[in-house]
């Protein structure tokens, strides 16, 4: 039993599909023609897959953007062109929960960081399922530093429940790190584009999500903070977490509105999960587009755009701050 | 206090009246750390410090901007008033809850901002007040403290800027997160044109301000005994399923672990901002 809703979902799906697949390999086997029975089965499968995903909650869109089988960062970097993955925070240890180094994005020089969730148990420990200690903070500012420097344009992958609430985390400054990743991408002198694929979890995801140009997957979220953790700071009640993700307004959609998404993703019926290579495509290609426009900005106003456009993301006058909907 | 009347702000003539509303309740204060009853004059007079165990008492933001300038504070950004980005609502309207807090605090948001001198220094200050909703950050704040950098970037002044806060405010979701990348671009803005930046932690400083300017100042002191953080302790303890030995976080443990320049008592605290502040000048006389 999954803890993930849309998991728990998917398992009723997965014996209609491999029922349709029986059928399939007992009609191909046998001269009797079956393909009024696949087609029908087939098509109750579809209408389905609409209902049972057709439009999604906030707060299956969390779970959606947890699902273990949604593709994680390194998903996306292994089909760069080519990834040199680079180490360490040159202070302390290496934090194998960012990744980042040097690639060629459609033989575009770039530097990539990414936060990289685990997928079993094992990779979770090892990347402490995601969620990034000083030393990862600080290797990103390294290398976005480093991309400054060579002229490279930086390209993040935002996934993670938030930044290492944990002892050594704090005797290592975690303040200190995000503050410095923060100020290290708002003043990087070249073009950064930001995708949250996953959960965008408060400071821990802003810190590598200060950029030009911000997209983000359609079931992805991205909020102050957790659900679990709004709904404990609010109401001192983890459990009321479904109903603090309707009211953060975490969507892609309702970030889109509120102009701190600049683009949303499609995901396939069902989530990015089921058909993964064609979204890390679809994605890169998103990437490059964006980087190439902003490449061709000079410096100075590709910083003065970004100032610009964080400066006015406080100043909006009522227009834009009135509620969407009224749905609660 | 003695001068707090002289703070020019919207909200000093309600602040004072309330003061008097309140009669005998408002005499007496007792210590937390120690259980002393304080005579609330007395206390007042020794900057909300115990008389007896010297515990710092979270001060309110007017009291705080009376003990370190030296008269006159012109505030800007009162102009920049709450909004209510997603139309929250629990128990109460998110409006509710900010105009309960305007009431009890006697502040008019999480952060007051605007132009001092300190010993004779003219400065931008900004100071934050736990009793607003525990000082968290939101719109209104991220645009005030914006507000107060640029102005100070234009005046060529050094800025310091007084935290205490329980993070980026959930009511606004989203809108409340994006104020640290706001005030980032602005606090490396004021930096990178040459200028001085100070931050004073004080109790409690954590989440998403800790996580931006308080951490990214060029100086920064604490007030003793702080908590200061990035995640909270509950969050802490309850992530390792252990108790937290009682100095962690602590602006003392901070020290240690080198991510603060100094602890300074409060009592003395004005004449450390202005020692300070003399490195800035270097038309300074010597003394």
């Amino acid at each position: 039993m999954s803890n993930n809703i849309i998991v728990e979902r998917e398992k009723g799906m997965a014996e209609l599909e491999r029922r349709i697949a029986e059928l399939r390999a007992a009609s191909a086997a046998q001269p009797l023609d079956m393909s009024t029975e696949v087609a029908a089965l087939e098509k109750k499968y579809r209408e389905i897959l609409q209902e049972l995903f057709g439009t999604l909650s906030p707060w299956e869109k969390v779970h959606m953007a947890r699902h273990p089988a949604r593709p994680t960062s390194l998903d996306y970097i292994s089909r760069f062109d080519r990834f040199d993955e680079l180490h360490g925070d040159r202070h302390y240890r290496d934090d194998p929960s960012i990744v980042g180094g040097f690639a060629l994005l459609h033989s575009r020089p770039v530097i990539v960081i990414g936060q990289q969730r685990g997928r079993d148990t094992r990779e979770n420990l090892r990347r402490n399922f995601g969620m990034p200690a000083p030393e990862g903070y600080r290797k990103a500012s390294r290398l976005a530093r480093l991309a400054a420097r060579l002229g490279l344009p930086i390209v993040t992958f935002v996934d993670t429940k938030g930044a290492d609430p944990g002892i050594s985390s704090e005797e290592h400054a975690q303040s200190e790190a995000i503050a410095s990743c923060l100020q290290a991408f708002a003043t990087a002198r070249v073009p950064v584009v930001a995708t949250i694929v996953g959960e965008g979890g408060s400071g821990g995801a802003l810190a590598l999500a200060i950029a030009d140009h911000v997209m983000m997957l359609e079931h992805s979220t991205y909020s102050v903070a957790s659900p679990e953790g709004c709904a404990a700071i609010l109401w001192s009640d983890a459990g009321k977490a479904e109903e603090a993700a309707a009211r953060l307004k975490l969507t892609a959609d309702d970030l889109r509105r509120f102009g701190i998404v600049d683009e949303i993703l499609a995901e396939p019926l069902g989530g990015a999960h089921r058909n993964a290579a064609d979204v890390v495509v679809r994605t890169l290609a998103a990437v490059d587009a964006a980087v190439a426009r902003l490449s061709s900005l000079p410096v100075e106003r590709l910083l003065e755009e970004r100032y610009r456009k964080y400066r006015l993301l406080g100043e909006w006058q009522d227009e834009r701050l009135k509620p969407i909907g009224k749905s609660h | 206090m003695r001068e707090w009347r002289r703070v020019i702000g919207g909200s000093t003539e309600g602040r004072r009246e309330k003061e008097q509303q309140r009669g005998d309740a408002a005499l007496w204060s007792k210590c937390p750390k120690c259980g002393e009853v304080l005579y609330r004059r007395d206390l007042a007079a020794n900057l909300d410090v115990c008389t007896r165990c010297g515990y710092h008492f979270r001060m309110n933001a007017y009291d705080r901007i009376a003990s370190i300038a030296d008269g006159e504070f012109i505030e800007i950004g009162q102009d920049v008033v709450s909004s209510d980005p997603l139309g929250w609502s629990d128990k109460k309207t998110y409006p509710a809850k900010l105009g309960a807090d305007r009431e009890r605090s006697g502040v008019s948001e999480s952060v007051l901002c605007g132009f001092a001198t300190i010993g004779g220094f003219p400065v931008a200050l900004g100071v934050m007040d736990f009793h607003f909703r525990g000082g968290t950050m939101g719109r209104v704040a991220g645009e005030r403290i914006t507000l107060l950098l640029e102005e100070a970037e234009r005046r060529k002044l050094p800025c310091v800027i007084f935290a205490a806060s329980g993070g980026a405010r959930m009511e606004e979701g989203m809108v409340a997160l994006i104020q640290l990348a706001k005030t980032t671009a602005a606090v490396a803005r004021f930096m990178e044109a040459g200028n001085f930046f100070m931050t004073v932690l004080t109790d409690p400083t954590t989440g998403g301000v800790s996580a931006s300017f308080a951490f990214q100042a060029d100086v920064i002191v604490a007030e003793p005994k702080a908590m200061i953080g990035f995640a909270g302790r509950r969050v802490i303890e309850q992530t390792i399923r252990q108790r937290l030995p009682d100095q962690f976080q602590t602006a003392e443990f901070l020290l240690e672990k080198g991510a603060i320049d100094m602890v300074v008592d409060r009592r003395s605290l004005k004449d450390t901002l202005v020692r300070l502040l003399e490195y800035t000048r270097h038309d300074t006389k010597a003394r």
